[in-house]
């Protein structure tokens, strides 16, 4: 890296002497990049001229650990991807897996797993909507809206012991049953979740202030966020209505009536709008599995791929076996191909699988929608104020964990 | 819009480039020569019939022993109105690892073969700003290609040769698909 710090310092004096451009750096480690990855902008008085980003300083290599891993060890490295909405990458793998060996998973399962990912994305748009008030000096909204989100690791707690990496699932359903003490909180949640966020609502949304610190903040037009890959929130906050739950339905989204809803200008309060109604359209999704759910067991009926009951292994020669077997990696994956898309927190999350019908995965690729949309970064913010440039970043919602994989 | 319409589409257009058609989980994937990739590409995404404007995600794959067909690079491309989905692949060997480069039909494709170079050496032709993007600037091997196995080698407390596996990575896509048959 010597190379590159000599190579901005380097350009830092020559634009000194210049008098015209003056470099900032805006991380790596900065209050409102809200992860770690830099910005190199250059600067003409208050406004960006030009900027590059510099990522990867959280890279784990996950690609490269996971060909070494078996299936079920995977689910703990998707945690770590983007860690405001883990479920929905841990699902996400599950149903991957499930696609390639061609497992049916009940439909209490599907409904079951619903619930979970509409929980995770209300999380996941809390942070990111709180945050863009913080970043605007609204902190007050942050600090209402944290103790929400708080109340949906307690259902995370409940259903699977973990709060923020919660590795929830298994190939072919879940761990455990929901218990009743989950179904309460999910049920309390529902009930008083829409006081506390109107009162969020209300804060923000018509707030003369922060209308005008966000309003033609980064917009970018629906032609170049196709162009750049955009997904998610962000690409709908174009007005485009691209959304892989009605796409491309998994885990029986079609059973359940929710509006996709859009923005026109593509600016930060329209993605901060869409993500707002996102949560109210999550709450009605997870309302309507918990009035539908059907009866019926929590898991597929695959003992090769889903471990047995701890107090079965101790007892039964088959669980035994079974048990042995998915521990120590032993579970051949049939050979096959398979890309499959979720609507993650912040796009489309999709997982490229290559399978040689080994143990572990031939080739795993995540298709990571911060990593693709972060790139239009600098074309969205030129020439705008570095104030806006801010706020520009927390309404995209970059992730370094998902970023850097 | 279905397989048969894009594939006369292309037949059309680009005769006898396809080397192969293969439909695995229901995701049409079509094998085009690394001269016709741009080409093919760029008429698909340009094409008012075809109307591919989405590049989903590129990414490579090692396949060490295969010759001229050792690294492929994957495109996912998705018609949005129809919501029809296409994968192609390209093929190149380790003598020649050009590929077109993308990024002036989708600006999206500029990280995307950052990380692809950056893990696995692939050179893109024309890309603006061809370097590594995960990884340090001054790492000089390619970490996602097969030879370069996850474990140090030298160490004896992970031998699992016990479990009729090899105890490296560096075994070809053919070889463990062979241990496979063999382990029944």
């Amino acid at each position: 890296m010597d190379s590159t710090i000599k190579k901005v310092t380097s350009d830092y004096v020559a634009d000194s002497m210049d008098g015209e451009l003056a470099t900032l750096n805006l991380g790596p480690t900065h209050p409102a990049t809200h992860g770690i990855f830099q910005n190199i902008l250059k600067m003409d008085g208050e406004r960006i001229h030009s900027a590059e980003q510099t990522i990867g300083y959280i890279h784990r290599a996950f690609e490269k650990i996971a060909e070494r891993r078996p299936y079920n060890q995977i689910t703990p490295l998707t945690d770590r991807l983007n860690y405001c909405s883990s479920p929905i990458n841990n699902l996400g793998w599950d149903m991957t897996v499930e696609k390639l060996i061609g497992i049916e998973v009940p439909k209490k399962v599907d409904y079951l797993r619903v619930i979970i990912m509409e929980l995770a994305r209300i999380s996941d748009h809390l942070v990111c909507n709180s945050v863009i008030g913080v970043d605007t000096g609204a902190l007050t909204g942050f600090t209402y809206i944290f103790q929400e989100r708080e109340r949906i690791y307690e259902i995370f707690e409940e259903v699977c012991g973990a709060r923020l990496t919660t590795n929830i699932g298994r190939i072919g359903g879940f761990e455990r049953d929901f218990n009743a003490i989950a179904y309460h909180k999910i049920k309390l949640f529902l009930k008083d979740f829409p006081k506390r966020f109107a009162d969020f609502e209300n804060l923000l949304e018509r707030n003369r202030i922060f209308m005008d610190r966000v309003i033609n903040a980064g917009s970018i037009s629906a032609e170049r966020a196709l162009n750049y890959g955009f997904t998610g929130p962000n690409l709908r906050a174009t007005g485009v209505d691209y959304d892989v739950r009605v796409m491309n339905p998994y885990s029986s989204y079609q059973d359940f009536d929710f509006k996709v809803p859009i923005g026109e200008s593509g600016d930060t309060y329209d993605r901060f709008m869409v993500r707002q109604e996102e949560i109210k359209q999550s709450l009605s999704i997870i309302a309507q599995a918990l009035d539908k759910m059907p009866a019926g067991p929590f898991h597929a009926d695959v003992p090769e791929f889903y471990l047995p009951p701890k107090e079965k292994v101790y007892s039964s020669m088959e669980a035994l076996i079974y048990h042995f077997k998915i521990v120590m990696g032993e579970m051949d994956i049939p050979e096959g191909e398979v890309y499959f898309p979720v609507e993650g927190g912040n796009g489309e999350l999709g997982f490229y699988l290559i399978s040689d019908g080994g143990r572990t995965p031939y080739r795993l690729h995540f298709r990571r929608p911060c990593f693709i949309y972060y790139q239009a970064y600098p074309e969205m913010i030129k020439g705008s104020l570095l104030s806006d440039a801010i706020v520009t970043m927390s309404s995209l919602n970059v992730i370094a964990g998902e970023l850097d994989a | 819009m279905n397989k048969d319409f894009i594939l006369s589409a292309i037949e059309e257009k680009f005769p006898e480039v396809i080397s192969s058609i293969l439909e695995p989980h229901g995701l049409l994937t079509l094998e085009i020569p690394v001269a016709n990739i741009k080409p093919l590409i760029q008429f698909l995404k340009e094409d008012e019939k075809t109307n591919f404007i989405f590049l989903t995600d590129i990414c490579g794959v090692h396949y060490p022993g295969k010759g001229d067909k050792e690294f492929a690079v994957v495109y996912h491309l998705h018609n949005l109105e129809a919501n029809f989905r296409l994968r192609l692949k390209t093929f190149v060997g380790r003598e020649n690892m050009h590929v077109p480069s993308m990024m002036d039909i989708y600006s999206g494709a500029n990280w995307m073969e950052r990380e692809t170079f950056d893990f696995y050496g692939i050179l893109f032709d024309g890309h603006s700003n061809l370097k590594r993007i995960l990884n340090v600037e001054d790492m000089t091997y390619f970490p996602m290609r097969k030879e370069y196995p996850l474990e140090d080698g030298t160490r004896t407390d992970k031998d699992d040769r016990f479990f009729g596996r090899d105890g490296n990575d560096n075994v070809t896509f053919d070889d463990k698909k062979a241990l496979a048959r063999d382990n029944g």
